[in-house]
């Protein structure tokens, strides 16, 4: 890259982002590349594959992948492409198959991927080797927790290395199961916004914007009885929270909770019927955690960037987003529900209630992040005129950095510009 | 006149008080219990005390989504979607009752179903079509009918490009 996309000058305390980054059709490429087939990529939840033979589909990284159960029920990920011409092998969304055949021209391949017919095999020459011929597989599987990740890099190092720091907050959400697993709920939403995939990476844990662009979100919750503090000294945000850098690129806000959680903080838009299944909840959280684990798990939100594209929010409900870019103003976005696996029925509806009232296509908050995104992409168009976004915001400051500061929205970029830069 | 024309004029009313953004008038015609759900694109049928829905309201959120979407600062629909609502295939039945649970279960409920095609237009060439079918409960308060489940299926695969339900669909 010729184009200098980042200027990190801490001493000159200068920070920016250079908006050709967002448009430039050549970054996108070289994103892919260098980062996404490079990186450990999020490829669903072991709870969406259950059964040997459950499958489901999507798009992972520009690929058609499969994420499985083999026959022995191992968590099993393969690209979704036949070994003959290269059709899509699975084109259902999901489901349970004893294994899965081309349409085309009718190669079959069972669950564990081996492919087991060939239509007219005796006219393929000696050289013909169907045991070379299974479905492709990705060099690198594995899973932290429940959370299943891919790497299309030979070379990537062992995941939990690669997570770093984010470990200790995936762990945070975990630890809100009794059964020390959580599961995927159904339900997907799926939607596009038509801007630049960074723009959400920053847009998912920059608490500077939740005053003004969620201001109808707050008043809701004011409105329906939920006390909304007035920001402490020094502060943006109705309460305390911090911005970190965990390693790698991934960083997170912490925030002290004062918006509600289904695991443990009642408010009023819960209704009243739903207290004694919140303090039953916190009291389970207690025995088992400890009085001040419990306090970590139940009384902070926190917002966390897995890089480059999963982002989980545990907030006023678990949700897990990834989005795939399918080109420099465009992406697509994928977001499921969370929640503890066994929980009563009681608890998986608060879960959903809350979840509701805030994110998603149809949420109070969600849509006017779309929105602000679509219009920052918009003006994007100007980046010769206004080439860079200041990101200074916290930079003279030691020690620790406030939510509604830019620490962690640095992290990202730094580690962004410094893969776009690795010779690779 | 049949029950079908009756249930017609009423969801041409409730589509022109929509499309006109008369949001007051809308809340109007529901009931104090009324629901009002989308469902996710992939789960048609779910429940919303299980499944993840795109909106899933009761009467509070409702009043709440439509005091949001009153003010300048709903960003996403501010200025105002423009809207346009197609409804056809309207099918209506007195429900019999004893024989569904619930709410369904109030005498007198009328279960309808109805294809959409709502057509949303906002500045910078976006412009998407959103298809399905509704599915209603209606009741009769005080002889006028009124809206106690409102529920809009959408048929695409995915949100996709249609992008937000920040309006009422």
């Amino acid at each position: 890259m010729s184009q200098q996309y980042v200027v990190n000058d801490p001493k000159g305390l200068d920070f920016r982002v250079h908006r050709a980054a967002m448009v430039d059709a050549r970054v996108l490429e070289e994103e892919m590349r260098r980062i996404f087939d490079r990186c450990w990529i999020y490829a669903g939840h072991e709870s969406e594959v259950r059964a040997p033979g459950d499958f489901v589909t999507r798009t992972i990284c520009g690929r058609p992948i499969i994420l499985s159960r083999d026959s022995a029920n191992a968590v099993r990920v393969f690209i979704n492409v036949c070994r003959h011409r290269g059709a899509v092998v699975c084109r259902e969304r999901s489901g349970n198959a004893r294994g899965y055949t081309c349409f085309y021209h009718g190669w079959s391949y069972d669950r564990d991927g081996n492919l087991d017919g060939v239509p007219g095999e005796s006219s393929y020459p000696t050289t013909f080797m169907r045991k070379d011929l299974g479905l492709a597989q990705p060099p690198h599987v594995d899973s932290y927790r429940g959370f299943v990740f891919v790497s299309f890099n030979p070379d990537a190092r062992p995941l939990a290395q690669y997570l770093a720091g984010a470990k200790e907050y995936l762990d945070l959400v975990v630890d809100q199961s009794p059964t020390g697993e959580m599961e995927l709920i159904q339900g997907t939403q799926e939607y596009t916004i038509r801007a630049n995939w960074k723009l959400l990476v920053e847009n998912s844990f920059d608490d500077y914007h939740l005053m003004s662009t969620h201001k109808t979100w707050l008043d809701y919750m004011k409105k329906s009885g939920v006390a909304i503090p007035k920001p402490p000294k020094g502060h943006v945000m109705p309460a305390h929270g911090v911005g970190r850098a965990l390693g790698n690129g991934h960083a997170v806000i912490d925030n002290e909770n004062f918006r509600g959680r289904p695991v443990a903080k009642w408010i009023p838009i819960y209704g009243e019927d739903a207290k004694p299944e919140i303090e039953r909840i916190r009291a389970e959280l207690v025995s088992r955690l400890g009085e001040e684990r419990a306090r970590r798990v139940a009384d902070t939100n926190r917002n966390l960037v897995v890089f480059p594209n999963l982002v989980v929010n545990d907030g006023s409900s678990v949700t897990i987003r990834t989005f795939q870019p399918t080109a420099p103003d465009r992406m697509e976005v994928t977001a499921w529900a969370l929640g503890p696996k066994g929980e009563s029925p009681k608890a998986r509806a608060i879960r959903l209630d809350s979840f509701l009232t805030f994110y998603g296509p149809g949420g109070f908050a969600t849509p006017d992040d779309v929105e602000a995104l679509e219009s920052v992409q918009q003006g994007m168009a100007s980046w010769r005129e206004i080439p860079w976004s200041v990101m200074t915001r916290g930079m003279s400051k030691e020690g620790e950095q406030l939510n509604t500061d830019e620490l962690h929205l640095r992290e990202f970029w730094i580690e962004w510009d410094k893969l776009m830069r690795d010779g690779a | 006149m049949s029950l079908r024309s009756e249930v017609e004029d009423f969801l041409f009313h409730e589509a022109a008080l929509l499309d006109e953004w008369r949001l007051d008038e809308w809340l109007a015609l529901l009931t104090e219990d009324a629901k009002y759900r989308v469902p996710s694109n992939d789960a048609p049928a779910g429940d919303p005390a299980d499944t993840l829905f795109l909106i899933a309201d009761d009467i509070q959120r409702i009043r709440g989504r439509v005091a949001r979407l009153k003010d300048p600062h709903a960003h996403a629909e501010f200025p105002h979607s423009r809207t346009r609502r197609l409804i056809t295939n309207v099918r209506a039945e007195e429900m019999v009752p004893g024989t569904f649970s619930g709410s369904e279960n109030v005498p007198g409920t009328i279960s309808v179903h109805a294809n959409f095609a709502v057509y949303r237009m906002r500045r910078g060439g976006n412009e998407s079509v959103y298809v399905g079918r509704y599915r209603y409960l209606l009741r009769r308060v005080g002889g006028e009918l009124r809206i106690a489940m409102r529920e809009a299926i959408l048929d695409s695969e995915e949100l996709g490009r249609l992008g937000a339900v920040s309006f009422i669909l």
